[in-house]
């Protein structure tokens, strides 16, 4: 169930994310969502990708520092109240969100919710037992 | 009445040989017989200490570096029995292991000495009262002014670095006329004052000795001009004695070198040929009268060139040039050395880094500032910022730890350093 994220370092200079976009360009790499933290002296680019593997071949070989982990992709009910019910399933249930960002589903435009969780696993389990729908790769870019 | 060592400053040229050679000898005697590192180094030349009859002899015997004091850590350059110490010092080493000097009872009287006479070539007199604003410690600034000025008879205020508005408090209520600390410290202190809209103008402080690090005629005029003190460069490294080896006259045409206990000598640093005077090479000092821990042709890194014309306060010492570069990659920031192979080696203990780095120094206005630029790699690389921003600090405190010294670290893509053909280029100074 877990979805793999491309994670780029950054350097916060003038110009680096425009490089990165062009690196994925030139490999022909589809991005399917994008979230960037940023700090005063450095950010972290994380992207879902349709071609993980590929892309971080590229990247690599033009020096740029990446790796591959995994996150967890929710689908969220479009209406008030949506994003509090998934938070406080995960809050019940005690795990900790190191990070989230969210992305529209390009079939309906249904709200998704990319987590990074400390304990991924305790995370989906009690998203399960709430009937929280969890999505795949290939849902995903389907 | 003058103090007699005034006077030593006037001396003339045939009598001050004299005694340099007569110091020099009994100081190469005492070296072959009481110190291992100096007896192997005699017997390897072939040299026996009493093959130096003229001053010119000295350049037969070999060289003392930086490395040899660090190969001897803490005391296998002693020339006399540990009971005999009285005082350690010891400046930041290259491996974490300082360089450490020892003084005995007779050492401390002439280092005194050294700094009485520049504060006394700068107008001080025993009436004057004179804050020390170098770090105390092991660091050789405080403790060396400290008992310079007390030699004098000064009021001595011991205040010691930071807390700059305490500073100027106490300038203003302690009515100081005399004020030591390194050039980016007083900067930083008028900058204070100007914000806290203080005019040093109107406190009592007439003069200040400036050192523990490089500073320039520019820098001079700036504070001149802006605090309306007179602004004087004191010179010296703790391996020689520390401050108070050479300092600016009245003239401020070059640093008078106390050459009655410490004898330089400029040399080529690749080749070790000594120079004609007025030539520009390696400073490198003897000490003749020091018992502790004599030194024979230790090599400064420091470049610079010596001028024996009289100068026209009337001092025959010779003087040497501002030092303003160095041989080596050694920098000086705020007072502490700094070789980029420390930062190496602090890298090289944070797991899993790599020792890609730049270091970039700034002088911000008012103090020299240190950027450490890492090299972030794979395998270091997190996802998660939290854990990029303690590798950073976890790279900052060591370098604080290990160097002492503060340093911003900055994260940075592998390739933005400039690899430069064959040895990369570790240190970008940007100080004017």
């Amino acid at each position: 169930m877990k979805v793999r994220q491309l994670s780029i370092f950054l350097e916060n200079r003038v110009g680096r994310l425009a490089g990165v976009a062009q690196l994925l360009g030139e490999a022909g790499i589809s991005i399917r969502a994008l979230s960037v933290a940023d700090t005063n002296d450095f950010g972290i680019l994380r992207l879902l990708v349709d071609d993980i593997v590929k892309a971080e071949e590229h990247l690599r070989r033009n020096n740029v520092v990446c790796r591959i982990n995994n996150v967890t992709v929710v689908a969220v009910d479009n209406r008030p109240g949506g994003l509090a019910k998934v938070l406080t399933v995960l809050n019940q249930a005690a795990v900790n969100i190191e990070y989230m960002y969210a992305v529209a589903e390009s079939s309906n435009q249904r709200p998704l919710l990319v987590f990074r969780f400390t304990e991924g696993e305790a995370a989906v389990a009690a998203l399960k037992k709430a009937d929280i729908k969890i999505i795949n790769e290939e849902q995903l870019f389907a | 009445m003058m103090p007699d060592y005034y006077l030593k400053d006037f001396v003339d040229r045939n009598a001050l040989e004299a005694l340099q050679l007569q110091r020099m000898q009994e100081t190469l005697q005492r070296l072959y017989e009481n110190v291992a590192f100096y007896r192997q180094a005699f017997d390897q030349a072939g040299l026996k200490p009493s093959d130096l009859r003229c001053l010119a002899d000295l350049s037969k015997f070999p060289f003392t570096r930086k490395a040899d004091l660090r190969d001897h850590y803490p005391y296998g350059m002693l020339a006399v029995p540990m009971h005999d110490i009285v005082r350690v010092h010891a400046s930041s080493g290259t491996t974490g292991k300082p360089t450490v000097v020892c003084y005995t009872k007779r050492d401390l009287e002439i280092w005194a000495e050294s700094v009485s006479r520049v504060f006394s070539m700068g107008g001080v007199s025993s009436k004057d009262i004179v804050m020390i604003s170098y770090g105390y410690g092991l660091f050789t600034g405080g403790l060396g002014a400290h008992y310079g000025a007390e030699a004098l008879g000064c009021s001595v205020i011991p205040m010691g670095g930071g807390s700059t508005e305490k500073q100027l408090m106490l300038i203003k209520d302690f009515g100081v006329n005399v004020l030591c600390c390194t050039p980016s410290f007083f900067i930083h202190i008028m900058e204070e004052a100007e914000k806290k809209g203080f005019d040093i103008r109107q406190t009592n402080l007439r003069v200040g000795f400036f050192g523990a690090e490089p500073w320039t005629e520019e820098m001079r005029q700036r504070i001149q001009t802006q605090s309306g003190i007179t602004a004087r460069d004191i010179f010296g490294l703790s391996e020689i004695i520390g401050p108070g080896v050479s300092a600016d006259c009245p003239c401020c045409a070059g640093l008078h070198i106390f050459e009655d206990h410490y004898y330089p000598e400029i040399i080529d640093p690749d080749s070790g040929e000594v120079k004609e005077p007025g030539q520009e090479g390696e400073l490198v000092f003897t000490t003749i009268s020091k018992v502790g821990m004599p030194l024979l042709r230790y090599r400064t890194g420091d470049i610079s060139s010596l001028c024996y014309d009289k100068c026209e306060c009337g001092r025959t010492l010779v003087r040497m040039e501002k030092v303003r570069r160095r041989s080596d990659d050694m920098l000086i920031i705020r007072g502490v050395n700094l070789y980029p192979s420390q930062i190496e080696s602090v890298l090289l203990s944070v797991k899993g880094t790599e020792p890609h780095y730049q270091l970039l120094v700034r002088r911000d206005r008012a103090m020299d500032e240190l950027e450490v630029q890492v090299e972030v790699t794979a395998a270091v690389f997190s996802d998660e910022v939290k854990a990029l921003e303690s590798l950073r600090n976890e790279i900052q405190n060591k370098i604080k730890q290990i160097i002492g010294l503060s340093a911003k670290v900055t994260l940075v893509e592998p390739g933005q350093i400039e690899r430069s053909t064959g040895k990369a280029k570790r240190v970008l100074d940007l100080r004017k």
